[in-house]
């Protein structure tokens, strides 16, 4: 493709330029065969999302550390082998034979990085919750209410200053850090540069390089195994994450009691964070250096699903700045794809004001049959053989329910299968009744 | 004036509540009367929520005000016994190696305002602390808590040792959360699952002969 400055692209251009991007990896296949198998996958995921005609319908794994326990590894001693825990994944997607790869990145990671940080927002397999348990979010007033105006007119600085040394203990002496417009002018220089000066931020900063050796050692082993599976036909599915305005407050800034205190407090407060965090939420997967490898960026829905506030909450709060995001990936050729956790039936008429055919919606327990009715009109949706069904059911239950998904959600492409929930567990011949009963019943 | 506070509270008036309480205290209310009508409210927002007015916004504040009206009221509260009769009791808590609590904050509220005694044991709670639990609070309903995959097997091995220490025969489980269903509760061994906290109440109610 003839190469016009990124600025002077049209959307579909950005698109047609990392679909080819993602179809076309730089890497050597094993074999002319696996070539073959890896464009078909490719082909077939992009049918699905562009609402075309396919041969099958395609079949990703929700997995989470679902390989970790499959390969007789706990989640904690995932957490400690990057060699073994990379391993697993790749043998897990093998196995199963799914289009998409099921990725170890976000599982992997080596605990020693979290350890050496510091890093206070999250319990892990023995540190916090055990060793057979996955990772958990620590519900806390992380943000304080006070906080909202600097949040609002310096995001990034409020990250840097305030809470990253809440948060992350190699971060505590960046606390006293004076402001980075100091460097603008040269008579402010030496006053910034003496904040540097503490103890505190000294062995911060040495912890810092240390975590970052130890993510060098797992992200060569865990890339290497990446690229062994592309090489056998198994592309990767997304490229990165980023995720809604309101759940970037919610989740982790202010936490879920707090978010919803303030729908009453400081509901303009919340409007107008939210509001600031679109172009960070853009820029936060965008503005990466080296690019994206494939074009689908992921965002995990949480505090919008049914119960977790009203329908008008929902139009008010949560979906005018998660559309701006939607809108401000697909505008830069990016393939925005949804993970709407838990139930989302009362939003599914809210939700389909997206451009046609440009999105992609994970569901878990929401009606498909009404969701292929609805916001199928215009996308992609994904999903939903129960978790449940995987762990605790019978291999004749689960091809039964996910011949009735595919007669309700399948009809006419723009379907994928999945697992609705992230699988941490399950059993594998459940699994396989999925994936079997998709490749022979889910032919178009 | 008493309507108003119920109103005020029931309608998320959090500084019109907090305004009334102070102006019946000045006038020489009963302290304990105001208690009674923030639990009045309670019921109200409970209702609202029970027919989908609501949602969990509305739990939560409505929690923060009855906390902030509390504090107002504490230094004026007599010491009472607490006279009115509760339905019965529950045991309850998120399971071994899950630390998901909002879910079962809302099943423990919507139990209160329905007229139970909670026990919360908290987060990643293990087999033994709700054996320990069934055995010294003698609860008629034992509700346990999760949203990940880690808490089937968990929940599985806590119905299995309240079994096996003989505390069943007058304890009725329920299990709950994200990824609860049938399928769950026949793999678990637990008497019933609550797609929701109104699914707790109505499981709560029948067990203890309450329709």
């Amino acid at each position: 493709m003839a190469e016009k400055p990124w600025a002077h692209m049209s959307a579909d251009e950005k698109r047609a330029w990392r679909i080819d991007r993602w179809r076309n990896p730089p890497i050597e296949f094993v074999s002319p065969e696996a070539e073959a198998d890896y464009k078909a996958r490719v082909d077939r995921l992009l049918a699905a999302f562009e609402l075309r005609k396919l041969d099958r319908v395609p079949i990703r794994i929700n997995a989470g550390w679902w390989p970790a326990s499959w390969a007789g590894l706990t989640p904690y001693e995932a957490m400690h082998d990057a060699a073994r825990a990379a391993q697993a994944w790749t043998d897990f997607t093998l196995e199963f034979q799914p289009d998409p790869m099921v990725s170890p990145i976000l599982y992997t990671t080596p605990a020693s990085v979290f350890e050496t940080l510091d890093y206070k927002l999250y319990s892990w397999p023995g540190h916090g919750v055990p060793k057979d348990a996955s990772y958990q979010y620590n519900e806390k007033e992380w943000m304080l209410p006070e906080e909202y105006d600097h949040l609002i007119s310096d995001p990034s600085d409020y990250m840097l200053r305030v809470y990253l040394p809440r948060t992350v203990g190699a971060f505590a002496g960046f606390a006293n850090l004076h402001s980075f417009f100091d460097f603008t002018e040269l008579p402010f220089v030496s006053g910034h540069v003496g904040s540097w000066g503490s103890p505190e931020l000294a062995d911060g900063l040495e912890r810092i390089a240390a975590a970052s050796r130890l993510v060098g050692g797992w992200a060569q082993a865990t890339f290497a195994k990446i690229g062994e599976l592309m090489a056998l036909g198994f592309p990767a599915f997304d490229a990165g994450a980023t995720k809604a305005p309101f759940d970037i407050l919610g989740d982790s800034l202010r936490g879920t009691r707090e978010v919803v205190i303030d729908l009453y407090r400081r509901p303009e407060k919340v409007l107008a964070a939210c509001e600031r965090l679109v172009p960070v939420a853009l820029d936060w997967i965008l503005q990466r250096p080296g690019g994206l490898s494939t074009p689908v960026v992921f965002i995990p829905l949480h505090k919008g699903a049914d119960g977790f506030m009203s329908d008008e909450q929902f139009r008010t709060f949560y979906w005018p700045t998660l559309r701006a995001v939607i809108l401000g990936l697909i505008e830069e050729g990016v393939i925005p794809f949804m993970f709407a956790e838990g139930r989302y039936g009362s939003r599914l008429e809210a939700i389909m004001d997206v451009p046609k055919a440009r999105t992609v919606w994970l569901f878990d327990q929401t009606d498909m049959a009404r969701a292929k009715q609805t916001l199928g009109k215009v996308a992609c949706i994904e999903g939903n053989v129960p978790l449940s069904l995987i762990h605790a059911g019978t291999p004749e239950e689960t091809a039964a329910y996910t011949r009735g998904l595919i007669d309700a959600a399948g009809e006419g492409g723009g379907f994928i299968l999945d697992i609705g929930a992230v699988a941490d567990s399950g059993k594998a011949e459940n699994l396989r009744a999925m994936i079997n009963t998709a490749k022979e019943y889910g032919r178009y | 004036m008493a309507q108003d506070l119920v109103q005020a509270m029931a309608n998320m008036k959090e500084e019109e509540a907090l305004q009334i309480v102070d102006e019946m205290l000045e006038k020489g209310e009963d302290p304990n009367h105001i208690l009674d009508l923030t639990s009045e409210a309670m019921r109200v927002v409970g209702e609202r929520y029970q027919d989908g007015t609501y949602f969990l916004p509305e739990l939560i504040m409505s929690g923060e005000m009855v906390k902030k009206i509390g504090e107002v009221l504490k230094p004026h509260l007599a010491a009472r016994q607490d006279e009115t009769k509760k339905l019965g009791t529950v045991v309850l808590g998120t399971v071994r190696g899950d630390i998901h609590d909002i879910g079962k904050d809302i099943v423990g509220f919507m139990l209160e305002v329905n007229g139970f005694e909670v026990i919360d044991l908290g987060i990643d709670q293990p087999e033994a602390a709700f054996v320990r639990a069934v055995k010294e609070h003698h609860p008629q309903v034992l509700a346990l808590s999760g949203f990940l995959s880690v808490a089937f097997d968990s929940m599985k091995s806590t119905v299995e040792e309240v079994d096996a220490a003989g505390l069943r025969k007058d304890l009725r489980v329920i299990i709950g959360g994200g990824q609860m269903d049938e399928t769950v509760r026949k793999y678990t061994g637990a008497d019933a699952y609550g797609e929701d906290a109104m699914a707790a109440v109505a499981f709560a109610k029948k067990s203890v002969g309450v329709s």
